[in-house]
């Protein structure tokens, strides 16, 4: 799907200002300068992400090329104690939500842990790998923050795929008898694996939240200030009681599905060579030389923040531990079976036999 | 003592466990203004409010999921299926989200969502309003899988499952809903997790559980007054966890056991029952552990469905069988 002119947009993809009669920037210019900055670091971390999984230290990558500001400018306009229900791909909405929790999404794909952190600590669930079924988890937190009258919202992440599962139609339509504060938020990278956008759907995804009875919008997914703003307001729209609102981001998936995946089966280069063009930290970067905020020191800050990150990546991940074996049983229940617990003294006896020869 | 029924056993266990702790929540399809279509919510939406007795959007995936949601915001959901055959769309939602959260959370996040499911035939019901489908669950790790057969245990199992930090499936055996036992609520039973002999026995044991309860007593009984034998009868009430001990004892004490239920026999409670008593307590077996249990087919319609369920004759023969091996 093309851009269209109802798309909400705030940057000229020559990075011009545009003005908008309802969203606006109002952001300071250190706040401008460091989504600067963590743009740049997320598209790092993703390069290492790659890079780790070429090296064997990953066992599979879901890159975020592309997404970037997408995934920034959404995952800023939020509070510390909105609760946020990504995907698989949210690496840059765990970054800026997390900060370094990104290690443990680095050690899911290791195959260290099953995501593996805490979801209160940082109100980030798991990520969700079985598609759109976060979306109903996201319906339900914030249906039982309505009840506590609590001034939050819920923001589910999902991509245009998820959109065709039941699961996502059920949450909207629950989101909207109940009035829940949720934010859902689709990123329309244009494939689902090889599957384009023509074969997903025969309409915009914005346009079926009227259906469900609330208001959706497009924005330009590649516009970190229209991401944030038609965010930021859907959010206080939601805190406010007003229910939900569905955003359709329009980016684009630079990268692969995944490392496994072979894009060059599927799709044009031109079409990629377009949507290089497009690419959301250029045109960011154009925008902050425009407004006189870039500077070869800022530049070397950011750079200088993104290598820091990147070793850290790497030096945790290479060093990152096999998780014990306990870790197979440990946390399934509560309160576990006499039956799985007798399976464990089973496994322990057998493996027991080689530290014994060790 | 009073006379109750299981159902109003099990609406006074959700009507307890709301006034105990007001994070318990119900949802579901028309468990709020009807009271269920069993009746079993009848009366909360009244004194508890929409809040806590939510009529839900017709979406099974959508009641678990939404489930889960309000468990991450710290409630103690209990949200209904109708029917054990409409339970399936919530599959999704359960095996990967609900048994599956804690352990990928690494046991940071608790799920206690008690998913309350009518099941098993012997209603006269149309088609997907009379499955079994505890082996589904049973196999699911990280969920407890529960039922009632008696009054008592409805009412004590249902508030253990809402109190429990695991997820719970507890599966309601419809036919006995209106079934009475004198009993005085509150009644607190064994903990889940424990099964109970309900009938002593020397010559062989009967395993049932949830529907099959009765007919395994009314067997035993037959049995007694027709001399077949002296028949001991084990209510599992807890299929996950499964009480190993009790079973192994038994099995050691008669020599003999049959396993009754109604759901199809292939990968069933009935084989999971078998292996775990021929590995413990071969040396004591005279029989191998038979299975008189639903056959492997879709679920029959009403007027097939007696010879599909196993009931007191057919229990009996397979009790012959075995006596005879």
């Amino acid at each position: 799907m093309d851009q269209t002119d109802e798309q909400v947009r705030l940057l000229g993809e020559d990075g011009t200002l545009l003005q908008h009669d309802t969203y606006k920037v109002d952001l300071t210019d250190e706040d401008l300068c460091d989504l600067y900055r963590q743009l740049v670091v997320v598209r790092r971390i993703d390069v290492e992400g790659n890079n780790l999984q070429r090296q064997g230290q990953l066992g599979i990558w879901a890159p975020c090329l592309g997404q970037e500001a997408a995934q920034v400018g959404s995952a800023r306009a939020l509070r510390p104690d909105d609760f946020v229900f990504p995907s698989y791909r949210e690496h840059g909405v765990v970054y800026v939500r997390a900060g370094m929790e990104v290690l443990s999404v680095l050690g899911l794909y290791r195959g260290a842990n099953l995501s593996g952190w805490d979801p209160q600590r940082h109100k980030l669930a798991q990520y969700s790998i079985p598609i759109g079924t976060q979306a109903l988890h996201a319906v339900g937190y914030a249906i039982g923050a309505k009840w506590d009258g609590a001034e939050v919202c819920a923001v589910a992440y999902f991509g245009d795929g998820a959109t065709s599962e039941g699961d996502v139609s059920e949450a909207f339509n629950f989101a909207a008898v109940h009035s829940a504060p949720v934010v859902f938020f689709c990123q329309n990278n244009q494939w689902a694996i090889s599957v384009p956008l023509a074969k997903q759907m025969a309409g915009p995804v914005y346009k079926r939240a009227f259906g469900f009875g609330f208001p959706g919008v497009q924005v330009d997914g590649n516009d970190v200030l229209a991401v944030y703003a038609v965010t930021r307001a859907a959010a206080e729209r939601a805190r406010d009681g007003a229910g939900p609102t569905l955003i359709e981001a329009i980016t684009y998936r630079l990268g692969a599905h995944t490392t496994t995946d072979d894009p060059t089966r599927y799709r044009t280069s031109d079409e990629l060579d377009m949507w290089k063009a497009r690419e959301p930290i250029g045109r960011y970067r154009a925008f902050l030389e425009r407004a006189g905020l870039w500077t070869e020191a800022l530049e070397g800050e950011v750079q200088a923040e993104a290598d820091r990150v990147a070793a850290e990546v790497r030096a945790t991940v290479e060093h990152m531990p096999d998780p014990p074996l306990s870790d197979l049983v440990d946390h399934v229940y509560a309160d576990p079976p006499a039956t799985l617990m007798a399976q464990w003294r089973q496994l322990e006896e057998f493996e027991a036999q080689f530290q014994a020869e060790g | 003592m009073a006379q109750i029924t299981m159902a109003r056993a099990l609406n006074t266990a959700l009507r307890d466990a709301m006034e105990a702790d007001d994070r318990v929540v119900l949802l579901g399809e028309d468990v709020g203004t009807l009271g269920g279509v069993f009746r079993i919510t009848d009366g909360l939406l009244k004194d508890f409010g929409e809040q806590r007795v939510m009529d839900t959007p017709l979406a099974e995936s959508a009641i678990m999921g939404v489930s889960i949601g309000l468990a991450l915001r710290g409630y103690r959901p209990v949200p209904e299926m109708q029917f054990d055959g409409f339970s399936y769309p919530a599959l999704d939602q359960i095996i990967s989200h609900l048994a599956k959260y804690r352990n990928r959370s690494a046991g940071t996040q608790p799920m206690p969502v008690v998913c309350r499911i009518p099941y098993g035939g012997a209603i006269g019901a149309v088609e997907h309003h009379s499955e079994s489908p505890e082996a589904i669950y049973g196999h699911t790790a990280g969920l407890k899988v529960v039922t009632p057969s008696s009054a008592a245990d409805a009412y004590s199992l249902l508030r253990q499952s809402i109190e429990s930090d695991d997820p719970v499936i507890f599966l309601e055996p419809k036919r006995r809903y209106w079934a009475k036992q004198e009993v005085d609520l509150p009644v607190s039973t064994e903990p889940i997790g424990k099964a109970r002999v309900l009938r002593e026995g020397s010559d062989l044991t009967l395993v049932a559980y949830g529907p099959m309860v009765k007919v395994a007593m009314d067997a035993a009984e037959a049995a007694q007054e027709e001399g077949v034998g002296s028949l001991e009868v084990i209510d599992l009430r807890s299929l996950v966890p499964l009480d190993d001990a009790t079973l192994v004892a038994s099995a050691a004490k008669t020599g003999r056991m049959v396993v009754v239920h109604e759901a199809p026999q292939f990968l069933g409670m009935g084989a999971e029952v078998a292996a775990r008593v021929s590995e413990a307590a071969f040396f004591h077996l005279e029989a191998p552990v038979l299975r008189c249990t639903g056959l492997d087919i879709p679920y029959p319609p009403a007027r097939l469905e007696e010879a599909h369920l196993p009931g007191v004759d057919r229990v009996l023969w397979t009790v012959q069988r075995s006596l005879d091996f």
